[in-house]
């Protein structure tokens, strides 16, 4: 890439007005790949050679005694499919459980925080934070003593007889909670509120209450100025938070292995742990991490086109 | 879904000993005001003096500490906003950004559960002068074409009465020339009772049939422009409505249509239905009332005027006119506007001249009012 330069002062020619400077703004327009380049090189070192060679391995056959070379065989994919596809699909139902109810839970949170907390507002902001101090494994071991089969939580919902109903839809078995996936769902909807919490509270601040006013001035209900003015105002906070907690509760395996029981409520992330570092199935552990991380892409595109956030301000 | 409640009576819109207290401060300090169906009615006043909390009121966006608000014969305190009869212009507009021009001035026909919008909207687009410009977003439009489409967004519904919260204060000063005329326009045509706030005295005077200018709360007083202009009855309406010059004086006699008030270095004539009842007063005069004469060209004292003899102290030549600030040979500072008509001779600093102006043009107010009430904390003319 050669810039244009000034041309040096005898090639001028004595009758003609002296050539234009180079502009001044060259600099600058260098300038934001410069900026972009740590980046760019973290990117290429940490994620686009690893997802080659993912791929590759994926696509090898042998044994870890004969060793494994690249055969360009996509028997692994099928036989990753055929036999962990569950754990798959339970992965799925596990995060989109887990972020449903973190949204339930986080968007009157960040509501009240955003219009309603006044100087109570950073109080909260900093109450959401605060877990982060603690280590994720030592939040989760928590759990398991508050929703040990002795504990409060399983007493008082025995006594309402609540465990009934939620053996009945399979979320429990026994009277228990602890080792089902119920306990693995409240573990991922714990972990993961926070960064649904944050980006909702982010856009629901910034909103303009002025354009609630408005609405209320045009004969909208509350309940029809929040449906047709601050939910889909809140959209991109809303589409922000839920891929934040949906993606990575997806692969998670922590809380699966902390709080469920295996193999009944193993997800995938359980399963790519296992075939990676015990049995030491490299290509099939590799097959399932990329259809995992292909699949998690096509939902998350098909979602933000559903939710239209690129037609949103 | 929430139809507005309906309207009975005169559709006049009342306020009555209407109190809204922050606190321990008082925004709207007792307001009594009867607006007339069909009147473009202005609330001017300069910031913080609860004109808008007033308008608030009025919208159901506050609720008055205590006094009533009527449209007709229908109480609207405690009403919800959604069910009031009144739409607002908001300040900056506070359009609907992820609707386009179409839907934001569907939005209120369709919470009310209208069917067939679409020509309303198309009818109202039209008289805006925004026709073409349905599927545009506010964030694609310039200031005068979001300013309209408020209007248009407020209009549609039709309301008893349009609530205009400072609408121009966020145009550059041609477009706001410009769409004072047009909103002028819009409601000779529609015929809504306008209500309209603002801190803009040439704004208030230009667009209302009627000003009510409040200061801290209150309203100091309620009139015309022409009559707020010639005849103020506080010195904070002297001094914010256009300039005032005051001078202080003692009222020597009240003989039949004149008072006669002496002033540092002369008596001045003031016509007895100007006058306070007090004897310390304001004698005030409008500086263009103020006519300069050359010392050397004074014919006589014949003529029932005013007169005071001064030096000009300082000229400054604005285009349309000629503004002189002179001293009184007793020390007054007095400030004259002269129309450069051709006729006018410039004076220099040191120029002795002589004032003068008709009685008629003549005000006094209560002395026991602050002179420099509605004058602009920088000295400058607001």
């Amino acid at each position: 890439m050669s810039a244009p330069t000034a041309q040096p002062p005898g090639l001028v020619h004595p009758g003609l007005p002296t050539p234009p400077p180079p502009p001044p703004r060259l600099r600058s327009r260098r300038l934001p790949y410069l900026l972009l380049l740590p980046a760019l090189a973290w990117l290429a070192i940490f994620f686009v050679v690893p997802t080659i060679t993912l791929f590759s391995t994926s696509l090898q056959t042998g044994s870890i005694y004969e060793g494994y070379a690249l055969t360009f065989s996509f028997s692994n994919y099928l036989d990753a499919w055929s036999r962990f596809w569950p754990q798959m699909l339970r992965s799925l139902l596990y995060a989109g459980a887990a972020t449903v109810l973190a949204l339930l839970i986080a968007y009157p949170l960040a509501y009240t925080m955003a219009f309603k907390a006044g100087r109570w507002r950073n109080v909260l902001l900093i109450l959401v934070i605060a877990p982060f101090f603690t280590s994720f494994l030592i939040r989760t071991l928590a759990w398991k003593t508050i929703l040990a089969d002795n504990g409060i939580v399983v007493e008082v919902l025995n006594a309402l007889r609540i465990t009934d109903v939620l053996s009945a839809i399979g979320l429990t078995t026994d009277d228990r909670i602890l080792a089902t996936p119920l306990a693995v769902i409240t573990g991922l909807t714990y972990n993961f509120l926070p960064f649904m919490i944050l980006p909702l509270y982010a856009t629901l601040e910034r909103l303009d209450v002025r354009l609630i006013e408005a609405a209320s001035d045009l004969y909208a209900s509350p309940f029809a100025a929040f449906r047709k003015i601050t939910l889909p105002l809140s959209m991109p906070g809303l589409v922000a938070g839920t891929l934040l907690t949906f993606i990575p509760a997806c692969g998670d395996y922590i809380n699966a292995q902390l709080l469920g029981s295996m193999p009944a409520t193993a997800m995938i992330g359980n399963v790519i742990d296992a075939q990676f570092l015990r049995v030491l199935a490299y290509p099939t552990a590799a097959a399932l991490s990329f259809t995992l991380m292909v699949g998690v892409v096509a939902i998350v595109s098909m979602y933000v086109r559903r939710a239209g956030t690129e037609r949103l301000l | 879904m929430s139809d507005p409640i309906s309207v009975a009576g005169d559709g006049a819109l009342r306020l009555v000993s209407l109190y809204k207290r922050f606190g321990p401060v008082a925004a709207v300090d007792g307001i009594d005001l009867t607006i007339p169906s069909g009147s473009f009615f202005a609330l001017l006043g300069p910031s913080g003096c609860g004109k808008t909390t007033t308008l608030r009121m009025v919208a159901g966006l506050e609720e008055p500490t205590s006094g009533r608000i009527l449209i007709g014969d229908v109480d609207l305190a405690g009403q919800k906003p959604y069910r009031r009869p009144v739409n607002t212009v908001f300040q900056n507009y506070a359009l609907f950004p992820h609707l386009d021009v179409f839907q934001n001035v569907a939005f209120g026909l369709r919470r009310r559960g209208v069917r067939d919008v679409a020509a309303q909207v198309e009818q109202m687009l039209a008289m805006v002068e925004l026709s073409g410009y349905e599927g545009r977003r506010p964030a694609q439009l310039s200031g005068g074409q979001q300013q309209r489409v408020a209007v248009a967004r407020a209009l549609i519904n039709n309301p008893s009465v349009l609530l205009l919260d400072e609408p121009l204060g966020a145009l550059d000063l041609k477009l706001r020339r410009q769409m004072q005329l047009e909103l002028k326009r819009i409601q000779a045509d529609v015929g809504t009772t306008f209500v309209h706030v603002t801190h803009d005295q040439e704004e208030a005077m230009t667009m209302a049939d009627t000003v009510a200018v409040m200061n801290s709360g209150r309203i100091e007083q309620l009139g015309s422009p022409v009559e707020l202009y010639e005849r103020p009855r506080t010195t904070f309406v002297a001094n914010f409505l256009g300039q005032s010059n005051l001078i202080d004086g003692t009222v020597e006699s009240r003989d039949g249509d004149l008072a006669i008030v002496a002033v540092p270095g002369g008596r001045l004539a003031v016509h007895m239905d100007r006058m306070p009842d007090t004897d310390q007063v304001h004698v005030g005069v409008r500086p263009e009332k103020l006519n300069l004469t050359p010392a050397d060209q004074v014919s006589g004292t014949a003529s029932q005027r005013n007169r005071l003899a001064a030096v000009v102290t300082e000229s400054r030549f604005i285009g349309v006119s000629t503004e002189y600030a002179v001293r009184t040979d007793a020390g007054l500072q007095l400030t004259a506007f002269v129309q450069n008509a051709g006729r006018h001779q410039p004076m220099a600093p040191g120029a002795e001249v002589e004032v003068s102006w008709d009685p008629a043009h003549t005000f006094a107010l209560d002395v026991r009012q602050a002179a420099d009430a509605g004058l602009d904390p920088a000295g400058a003319a607001l």
